[in-house]
């Protein structure tokens, strides 16, 4: 019968989807929970019990076997297709990510054992039972070799985990409607039912497989080429810490927030200016953001500070070191530290809300101004209420991006901290991860550019020369000569800026 | 009349979205809240016709009384206090002071339950300046004398949003999909804006300015006022359905009426009367959580021992000495004999109250006629989460494009809290509607917090589990109607001028509702009789 080729090809099939939705789980799951050592061996075992699992449970299946085939060819196609961008999904829920995890590895593996024994069963009455064997057996680990090639040198770098996905629930459910032609004389009721249900199905898949971009607004599959080995959403954002070569780092909903290859340039170039410029005896330190812990680290290095208030939105940040034994080992436990408190509160509200004894030097290391609500802790009025909390003496430092890539978002950061009064020393350095950054130091009153840091202060990147060298901009990244707008709460012309400045390298 | 969910939701929401509404039948919690405000039933009271007689002992004796404590009457009775003259009452029926300006005290912040921003004024409407000054809301004057706001009481960008066919939009007119037809007509508009701003007409004024006392009257610019703003824009064939759509909200959001029953000269009046000069953006807002409930609590601090709550005036009896006010307080009568009366209340009501009015009409009362609104106030334990991550965020104002209602206004926003808990104010005007009060008060607050949810749930299908509470307030006389041939018809003249001791003072008599009008009525009503 020249029916039975075609079912061979149908193993092939059938072995390589199979494989292909282990490897997915295995992926991204190692993506997700770190060590990927434990995650393969897990994967890989309750997947090859499932199909054992499924293996027996064939015998339970004595009629319309054909038919069943093909459910089960439709099931696989659904639940396998769809297992990528679900997993996502519930990604960003880390408590019961393990629990769909394993519980759609094993369903796809139970169903996928029940593939090879019912099909070698419709396929007993044509061939010798040596025969069968063999060759059943022989294509399905060629399929196995296929996919395995396929997956590392072709899906995943050219499709991404949420197309290869749904591209194989798409064989899967072509080989189920496939089936109900080929095995048509043997499935004896529904046959338009199987077909009205495979199409659906693969219309389903093929649909999520054009949008698979707008599906997964966590597109964190291409985002993080390391290993993660932290991840939570709260209610804020979403935290991510990824281990790679070169070392930990952090990304807030998906920006990289530093990476402890050179974080400690970023980190000593924020700090020690505003040190430099307000001189002896700094006693009181506000910071503000900075949740990770790595500018207090710095600040602490002075005696003469008494105490350090921090305050960030999330507690999910300032909490990290407590999680994560590497993050407080690079702040050198700053959150141990009785000179720190900690407030979990939006800076703009907070500062609006407290009367506090002034400040002697502050420190502003929000993120990007890359929304509104962002957008807000940049603005005359946020820098208005900062002053309130500031001696005529004190001098602070603000992160303020990219003067290269964020020229006039940068520019008009600057702008805005002279409309309220700042004296402003705008400076830069180069930190590998993110490129030239910029900062803004500024005073209430004119003082000297201060021209090395501070002395018996164990630094690793600035010294005499690299600290002055700070306050020279290159001629891309000086002042532009067009109108830069100040940044207001009713304008926010920063974020307007931004998005337009960085949408260019997206 | 017993009607079935779908039928109310397709009353307010529009059939074919209230038959997709239905077909959910995901049962979800509900939440909690009642319908608040007018506790008195000023209607019912004078339908009565009970006789109004005040025990002897109940008389006082003052100067002069305010009948209402909304922004024109709190801006008569400010007035006086600053003018150094004591002898005066503020009668107000509620128990909540503020009329159509009230707003409550809430966490982390208030809320309005009906004006909730007011556009920076022009430095020449110099006592409403002044007010914003004693206010300490400015920060100086620039050197053209354009008064300087203080940022954080200027709307905090992004002031409004639109949602369109599952998404979020920046801005309220809506520009993604717009044809070149679109633009060319959108910008053919702004031109005919343009023109009318810099219009000046014989008497040398502008068209539209606030207060509407200071518009022109050259018959050239009143004539608009004879035909609809939707006419208007027909007779310059505009078509763009969205451009329509824009004129439209404006109208209802300003005066709760639909495009073809507002007039042609209100419609402009929106889009012209706060543009400075041709080209120029339209002003600023000032705007608070709580909304203009931060003017009425101002006013409230100048005058409070003046004011005296829950007193329904129930009659006013001009006599050779004066005036008699009469009001129901707690179910007592107590009386004012007074020299003057400053009746601040909605002119429509004058007729009822004023004892003589009926048999020798100063002018035609019922000429005054208010179109109904609810106002909701959801209370949210969180912010829905966006559906794209390309929607535009929430912003202060937030528009339903295929909806009725105007969509809601964010409180803490203003405040720069963008996280976590917030109240959200969601307005529905009753426009076009023939009985839209009758309608609005046959439902109850199950019905109408319903139709709220289900309108806001097209945009926020977690709505449901974020709203903690809906308080709702129906408001039976929202405010004026500018319907054609009202405006300037002459009847605001008329009603105006004084009668028999009692001076009139409403945003009613601008026929415009709106902060700028009561204010300005309150201290005319105020300086005619200190003169
Ligand atoms: C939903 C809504 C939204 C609005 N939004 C804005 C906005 O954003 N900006 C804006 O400028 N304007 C807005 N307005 C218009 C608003 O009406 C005016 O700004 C202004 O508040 C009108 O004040 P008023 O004093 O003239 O009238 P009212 O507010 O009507 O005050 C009249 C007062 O008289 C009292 N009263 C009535 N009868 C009696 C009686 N017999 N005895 C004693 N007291 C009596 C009433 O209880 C009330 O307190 C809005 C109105 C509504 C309804």
């Amino acid at each position: 019968m020249k029916r039975t080729p075609l079912l061979f090809l149908n193993v092939i099939i059938i072995a390589t989807c199979g494989l292909i939705y282990e490897l997915l789980a295995g992926t991204l799951s190692s993506y997700v929970l770190g060590d990927s050592v434990t995650q393969f061996s897990l994967i890989i075992g309750i997947y090859l019990f499932a199909m054992g699992v499924g293996s027996w449970a064939s015998r339970y299946i004595d009629r319309n076997i054909a038919e069943k085939f093909v459910d089960i060819e439709l099931a696989v196609a659904v639940i396998g297709g769809f297992s990528a961008p679900l997993l996502f999904l519930t990604f960003a829920n880390l408590s019961y990510f393990g629990i769909v995890l394993y519980s759609m590895v094993f369903i796809i593996g139970t169903l996928v054992g029940l593939e090879i024994p019912l099909l070698m069963r419709i396929l007993k009455d044509e061939l010798d039972f040596k025969d069968l064997v063999s060759k059943v057996l022989a294509l399905d680990y060629i399929g196995a070799l296929a996919a395995s090639l396929l997956f590392p040198i072709f899906l995943v770098p050219k499709l991404g985990l949420n197309r290869t996905s749904l591209l194989f629930g798409m064989l899967n459910a072509a080989v189920g409607i496939w089936g109900t032609w080929l095995l048509e004389p043997l499935i004896k009721r529904n046959i338009n039912i199987l077909r009205v249900k495979g199409f659906v199905i693969l219309a389903l898949l093929f649909i999520a497989f054009i949008k698979a971009d707008s599906l997964t607004t966590l597109a964190e599959d291409n985002l993080f080429t390391d290993n993660i080995i932290y991840a939570k959403s709260s209610p804020y954002q979403r935290i991510v810490v990824t281990k790679g070569k070169t070392g930990h780092a952090l990304f807030l909903n998906g920006n990289l927030q530093f990476n402890s290859f050179d974080e400690y340039r970023y980190h000593e170039a924020l700090v020690h200016p505003a040190f430099a410029a307000f001189g002896e005896n700094p006693k009181r330190i506000l910071v503000l953001g900075g949740g990770d812990g790595l500018a207090l680290r710095e600040i602490l290095k002075y005696k003469s500070v008494e105490n350090v208030t921090l305050v960030d939105l999330d507690p999910g940040m300032t909490e990290l070191s407590k999680a994560l034994p590497a993050l407080a080992e690079l702040n050198r436990n700053a959150y141990d530290d009785p000179r720190v408190s900690v407030t979990n509160a939006d800076a703009f509200f907070w500062l609006d809300n407290n009367t506090l004894e002034p400040f002697d030097i502050a420190i502003v290391d929000f993120p990007d101004p890359n929304n509104f609500a962002l957008g807000k802790l940049y603005t005359t009025r946020f820098y208005k209420l900062l002053k309130s909390k500031l001696k005529p003496d004190s001098a602070i430092v603000i992160q303020c991006t990219s003067p290269l890539i964020a020229r006039k978002s940068y520019w008009s950061i600057i702008k805005t901290l002279e409309a309220v009064g700042f004296i402003v020393k705008p400076y830069q350095t180069t930190v590998p991860s993110f490129g030239v950054w910029g900062y803004a130091l500024a005073k209430l009153q004119p003082f000297e550019t201060p021209s090395k840091p501070p002395a018996n202060i164990d630094l690793k990147f600035l010294n005499d020369n690299s600290f002055a060298s700070m306050f020279d901009f290159p001629s891309d990244t000086t002042l532009p000569l067009e109108e830069i707008e100040i940044n207001r709460l009713d304008n926010q012309a920063l974020v307007r800026y931004y998005e337009m400045e960085w949408r260019r390298f997206e | 009349m017993y009607l079935t969910r779908r039928e109310i939701l397709a009353a307010f929401l529009g059939t074919p979205f209230a038959l997709a509404a239905c077909s959910d039948n995901t049962s979800r919690e509900f939440p909690d809240g009642e319908i608040v405000g007018t506790n008195v039933n000023l209607g019912h009271i004078l339908r009565e016709n009970r006789n109004f007689e005040v025990p002897a002992g109940n008389w006082q004796t003052v100067k002069v009384a305010i009948i209402g404590a909304g922004i024109a009457g709190l801006s008569a009775g400010w007035k006086f206090a600053r003018e150094g003259f004591n002898d005066f009452v503020l009668l107000e029926l509620e128990k909540e002071i503020g009329g159509t300006s009230q707003s409550s005290v809430g966490n982390p912040v208030g809320y309005p339950w009906g004006a909730h921003y007011l556009p920076v004024p022009f430095p020449e409407n110099a006592e409403l300046v002044s007010l914003l000054d004693e206010m300490s809301l400015t920060e100086g004057r620039r050197a053209s004398g354009e008064i300087l706001i203080r940022e954080e009481f200027l709307c905090r960008d992004p002031e409004e949003r639109v949602f369109y066919k599952g998404r979020w939009y920046d801005g309220l007119y809506l520009h993604v999909g717009e044809s070149d037809e679109d633009k060319r007509q959108i910008d053919q508009f702004q031109k005919g804006i343009d023109r009318w701003v810099s219009w000046r007409g014989n008497d040398g004024k502008r068209a539209f300015a606030v207060p509407v006392a200071n518009c022109s009257t050259d018959a050239q610019a009143t004539a608009l006022d004879k035909i609809s703003f939707a006419e208007w824009l027909r007779q310059l064939d505009f078509t763009s359905e969205r451009l329509l759509w824009y004129c439209d909200y404006a109208c209802r959001d300003d005066y709760g009426l639909k495009l073809d029953q507002t007039s042609a000269w209100a419609g402009l009046f929106y889009f012209c009367s706060r543009v400075r000069k041709s080209g120029d953006e339209s002003q600023a807002f000032i705007t608070f959580p709580e909304g203009n409930g931060r003017f009425v609590n101002h006013f409230l601090e100048k005058v409070r021992e003046k004011v005296r709550r829950d007193h329904a005036v129930v009659s006013i009896i001009p006599n050779e000495k004066g005036v008699d006010v009469v009001c129901l307080n707690e179910n007592e009568l107590r009386g004012f004999h007074c020299e003057k009366v400053i009746f601040a209340s909605p002119i429509f009501t004058a007729p009822y109250v004023i004892r003589g009015f009926n048999e020798n009409p100063a002018f035609a009362a019922g000429e005054f006629q208010h179109n109904a609104w609810f106002v909701a106030n959801l209370f949210l334990k969180d912010r829905p989460k966006p559906r794209f991550a390309k929607d535009f965020p929430l912003s202060w104002d937030n528009v339903l494009y295929e909806s009725p209602s105007l969509g809601y206004v964010n409180a803490t926003h203003q405040k720069g809290i963008d996280y976590g808990a917030t109240v959200w104010t969601y307005y529905y005007p009753m426009c076009a509607e023939e009985k839209g009060r009758t309608k609005l008060f046959n439902y109850e607050w199950r019905e109408l917090a319903d139709v709220c949810l289900t309108d806001l749930a097209r945009a926020h299908p977690d709505i449901y589990e974020l709203t903690t509470r809906i308080d709702i307030m129906r408001w039976g006389h929202a405010m004026i109607s500018p319907r054609p041939d009202f405006i300037w018809s002459g009847v605001r003249e008329k009603a105006m001028r004084p009668y028999r001791n009692i001076h009139f003072a409403h945003t009613d008599l601008s026929g415009i509702p709106l902060f700028e009008e009561a204010f300005y009525h309150g201290l005319r009503a105020a300086g005619e009789i200190m003169r």
